[in-house]
């Protein structure tokens, strides 16, 4: 007995050697990132995955939320940050962490495979782009039914009386889908049309989410007949089984890029270059193209699966620097216009 | 001097040299002093600055304040807030009562198992209420006609969410109050032949008038702070502590947040006075010499209220069996197969499964580091000899907590362990803080559930063994924890089932590394995934159920070994 009790406590004592010993063999090689984000939750893993694979001695930690939220957040963090690179952000929001000089230039390797128009054109970039994220409509084919709506084919058309109460945005001072929606408006019927036009709107909206994914989720689930969200989310939603026609409004549509840079004051800043130059990369590239149907690298976009066609022709002749300098003020004058309908956060 | 209610101040006549054991229990007092100072009161004064300051942290005086009452949205927030709090109230007491007097006034068969479901709210965070209701009454809701025109989402989810939630915690306190009628005022007054509904009126009522007002205060405090259920069913419609989360976590505006929760903290102030003000008058009711009340059997009244609790336990079980279908039901409403596809959390926002571990690791260590702190602290308060005015500090710092809200305490917390200068600053962003926070947050219901219990013990042991000059860790060990036990392992089981679903405080202070499970049932929900949401949050039921069921076998089984004492 005695002789048994003492080879377990011996045994014991060997794999709990075993376990530190692998601990520390696993930190000691291993480098972790901070990364920041607000790509899709489900898409995180891929990515990681992927990256993993050429590189598996950089560990990524995520930091997910809406854009706005992690907008705000690298914001408040500005004299103290915390992340080392962001993998995911609104080119918007990145060129307003740009002018607030937050973000370290760096040109990655391959960075001239690039489309032109996704990367800063400074020399070398403080940003380059992954893809496009395209605004458009969700719409739920049966409870329109059921509610007797007109398929809308317009902007235009959501402020018709008859959609009260059953159109679903998301807010733009959290989301950043919503602030594309915005900014396109303000572009599409200039800055007062714009207003105007929100006004108007303002009247048909149920509640403003603070996701913009969530509008086109709760379309899918019926919770709500309309959803203005983006079209990847909605080809996902689709392809899950929801009964959802994806609409372009034929004024076009708002659109941003979602990007990726490198915090200024990083401690790791090689592993962050190592980071930023896989993201570019055409095997990255056919990642966002699971996705996405425009992406940074030419030439190897394939169609996704239930994305609305016509897409390209679509999307508005965005005018990003707008967009950027104008954002805070734009996000002032719609809180005080429409935040009493605003869902928390 | 004996009717004093908090101390038996033990004031000594002649100075004594002091003892080692003096000295090591003054120690004691000033480390849990100094502790409580740095866990609450300076968290909150840096709050209040934080209040008064910029951006840049400049002095604004009152500015953010005008600030804040000139923006009419926010402003409607407080009549919306106000509205919500005081109708829940209202409903909930009336519930309650009837159920509670059910429970204690009647002879009404299964009360045990009444008893029993009316405590299933508290095994799962607030917005598990609201995620249901979703379900129910929202515009897929199996019930959706029942509304007719209005929405779900609103006043109307708000204040059916809100009562579920808080339900039981009314309920527990008006039990209380019944639970301690004197039989000779009923046989008093039947002997005079009182008609029934008078001494109803005129025994009954004022008898548990005090635990009703209590009850009244914590439901309101409660209501007014949770933001759960107004963030998960509000809709359009604002409430204080939304805007609180709103501008903190959605545009991280600090500034504002602080002034908001600081209008939050002034009725959760008013109610904590008001209701220790109505406990002090409580006390007076029960005189040493009250005969426990037996209730009789009336079948007509008795077989009313078996009616009447029956209907609000299907209403209780009918909120959680929904939640439970709607997280096994693959894509609601269009494919109502079932499925686990709601519980793959690692492929949703929310932290996934990583999150529900985090969750059970903070739970059980407030279970253990805060009922040992917390038991320790209230010996203090009750056994420490002499020096009455540093045991009065501790006392009313530990009764401090009560009086703040989560939400107030989580930004406070920001403030204070995020500022550059303060030495503690290493706490932020781990496991450590959450533990902290969450201890201090449930701090005051432990603290006198321990002192009740200490107060059991006669002074005389304590007497005794010093006489027999037996050290007072001794003493400690060999009666003092023994006979304290369950109320120990009470109070570990309420810091665990709290940590568990608790969402008000910790919501501003998890990192990614520390997510917690009721925070992902948030995040998830926010992301639009409600079906993922109730799954975690059924998680954390399934979870707290299971503990409560462990708990009571463990202190059944220690009340067979340590309180055999009690019964002759």
């Amino acid at each position: 007995m005695k002789k048994l009790e003492h080879s377990l406590t011996y045994s014991v004592r060997v794999i709990i050697g075993l376990i530190a010993g692998l601990t520390i063999a696993v930190t000691s090689s291993a480098e972790t990132l901070m990364v920041y984000t607000a790509v899709e939750a489900e898409d995180l893993k891929r990515y990681a995955a992927a990256f993993n694979e050429d590189h598996p001695d950089i560990k990524i930690r995520w930091v997910r939320d809406s854009t706005g939220i992690v907008t705000a957040k690298l914001l408040a963090e500005k004299n103290n940050p915390r992340a080392d690179v962001i993998w995911g952000l609104a080119a918007t929001s990145l060129m307003l962490l740009q002018s607030e000089g937050m973000l370290q230039a760096y040109a990655p390797k391959g960075l001239n495979k690039l489309d032109s128009k996704f990367r800063d054109s400074a020399n070398p970039p403080s940003w380059t782009g992954m893809d496009a994220w395209i605004a458009a409509v969700c719409v739920n084919t049966v409870e329109a039914g059921r509610n007797n709506l007109p398929t809308p084919t317009s902007w235009m058309d959501l402020t018709d009386p008859v959609y009260k109460g059953h159109l679903v945005m998301p807010n733009p001072n959290s989301s950043g889908t919503g602030f594309l929606d915005v900014s396109s408006w303000l572009q599409i019927y200039g800055e007062r049309g714009g207003w105007q036009y929100m006004d108007n709107l303002h009247e048909n909206i149920a509640w403003y989410t603070h996701s913009g994914s969530k509008p086109c989720k709760q379309a899918a689930r019926g919770e709500t007949p309309i959803g203005i969200s983006f079209a990847f989310r909605g080809a996902k939603s689709k392809a899950a089984g929801a009964p959802l026609d994806i609409i372009l409004p034929k004024e076009g549509v708002g659109w941003d890029m979602e990007a990726t840079a490198i915090v200024k004051g990083t401690k790791k800043l090689s592993a962050a270059q190592t980071l930023v130059d896989w993201s570019i990369t055409k095997k990255a590239n056919k990642l966002y193209n699971q996705g996405y149907a425009v992406v940074a690298y030419p030439g190897i976009a394939k169609p996704v699966k239930h994305f609305p066609e016509g897409i390209l022709d679509a999307m508005i002749d965005n005018d990003f620097q707008f967009a950027a300098v104008n954002r805070k003020k734009i996000l002032a004058e719609w809180q005080k216009r429409y935040d009493a309908k605003s869902e928390a956060k | 001097m004996s009717g004093t209610v908090s101390l038996p101040a033990n004031v000594v006549p002649v100075r004594i040299r002091l003892s080692r054991d003096d000295v090591i229990l003054r120690i004691g007092l000033f480390c849990l002093i100094t502790l409580l100072a740095i866990a609450v009161v300076f968290p909150l004064y840096t709050l209040l600055s934080k209040s008064l300051e910029d951006i840049d942290g400049k002095y604004v005086g009152l500015q953010n304040f005008r600030e804040y009452f000139e923006t009419p949205a926010l402003f409607s927030s407080i009549t919306n807030s106000l509205t919500v709090a005081i109708s829940v109230a209202l409903i909930v007491l009336v519930i309650a009562f009837v159920y509670g007097y059910a429970l204690t006034r009647t002879r009404m068969p299964l009360r045990w198992l009444f008893r029993g479901i009316a405590l299933i709210p508290i095994l799962a965070p607030s917005l598990l209420a609201a995620i249901s209701l979703i379900y129910w009454f929202g515009n897929q809701g199996v019930l959706r006609s029942w509304l007719g025109e209005s929405s779900i989402y609103g006043p109307i989810g708000i204040i059916i969410g809100s009562c579920f939630w808080v339900f039981p915690h009314a309920l527990m306190i008006i039990v209380t109050a019944l639970s301690t009628a004197d039989a000779r005022l009923y046989e008093a007054a039947e002997a005079l032949r009182t008609p029934k509904w008078r001494i109803f009126f005129t025994v009954t009522l004022p008898g548990a008038k005090y635990g009703i007002l209590s009850a009244g205060f914590i439901v309101f405090t409660l209501v007014i702070t949770d933001f759960g259920v107004p963030k998960v069913i509000g809709g359009r419609y604002n409430v204080l502590a939304t805007d609180v989360y709103k501008q903190v976590v959605g545009q991280q505006n600090f500034e504002m947040g602080a002034v908001v929760s600081l209008i939050l903290l002034l009725p959760a102030v008013l109610a904590f006075i008001a209701d220790r003000w109505v406990q002090r008058r409580q006390i007076a009711l029960l005189s040493p010499h009250a005969v426990p009340f037996q209730p009789k059997s009336h079948p007509l009244r008795d077989g009313i209220l078996f009616v009447f609790c029956l209907i609000v336990s299907i209403i209780l079980i009918s909120m959680l069996a929904m939640a439970v279908y709607a997280s096994f039901v693959t894509f609601w409403p269009y494919n109502l197969s079932l499925s686990l596809k709601n519980y793959n959390f690692d492929v949703m926002d929310g932290g996934g499964w990583e999150a529900y571990f985090n969750s059970i690791r903070m739970a059980i260590y407030c279970a253990v580091f805060g009922s040992g702190l917390i038991f320790f602290g209230s010996y203090l308060v009750e056994k420490a000899r002499g020096v009455t005015w540093l045991r009065t500090i501790l006392h009313l710092g530990s009764m401090l907590p009560l009086a703040v809200p989560g939400l107030v305490l989580g930004i406070a917390y920001i403030f204070f362990f995020n500022h550059p200068e303060n030495p503690l600053g290493f706490l932020y962003g781990t496991m450590g803080i959450l533990v902290i926070c969450t201890i201090v947050h449930f701090y005051t219901v432990s603290h006198l559930t321990c002192l009740t219990a200490l107060k059991q013990l006669d002074p005389e042991f304590e007497a005794v063994s010093l006489s027999l000059k037996s050290p007072v860790w001794r003493t400690f060990g060999k009666v003092t924890l023994p006979v304290c036990l369950p109320a120990f392992l009470d109070v570990a089981s309420y810091l665990f089932l709290n940590a568990m679903t608790t969402v008000s405080a910790v919501v501003f202070l998890y990192s990614p590394e520390t997510m917690l499970a009721s925070v992902a049932v948030l995040n998830m929900d926010d992301a639009g995934d409600i079906a993922p949401a109730a799954a975690m949050a059924l998680m954390i039921v399934y979870t707290s159920a299971v503990f409560r069921v462990l708990h009571a076998l463990l202190a059944r089984f220690i009340n067979s070994r340590t309180q055999v004492w009690r019964t002759r």
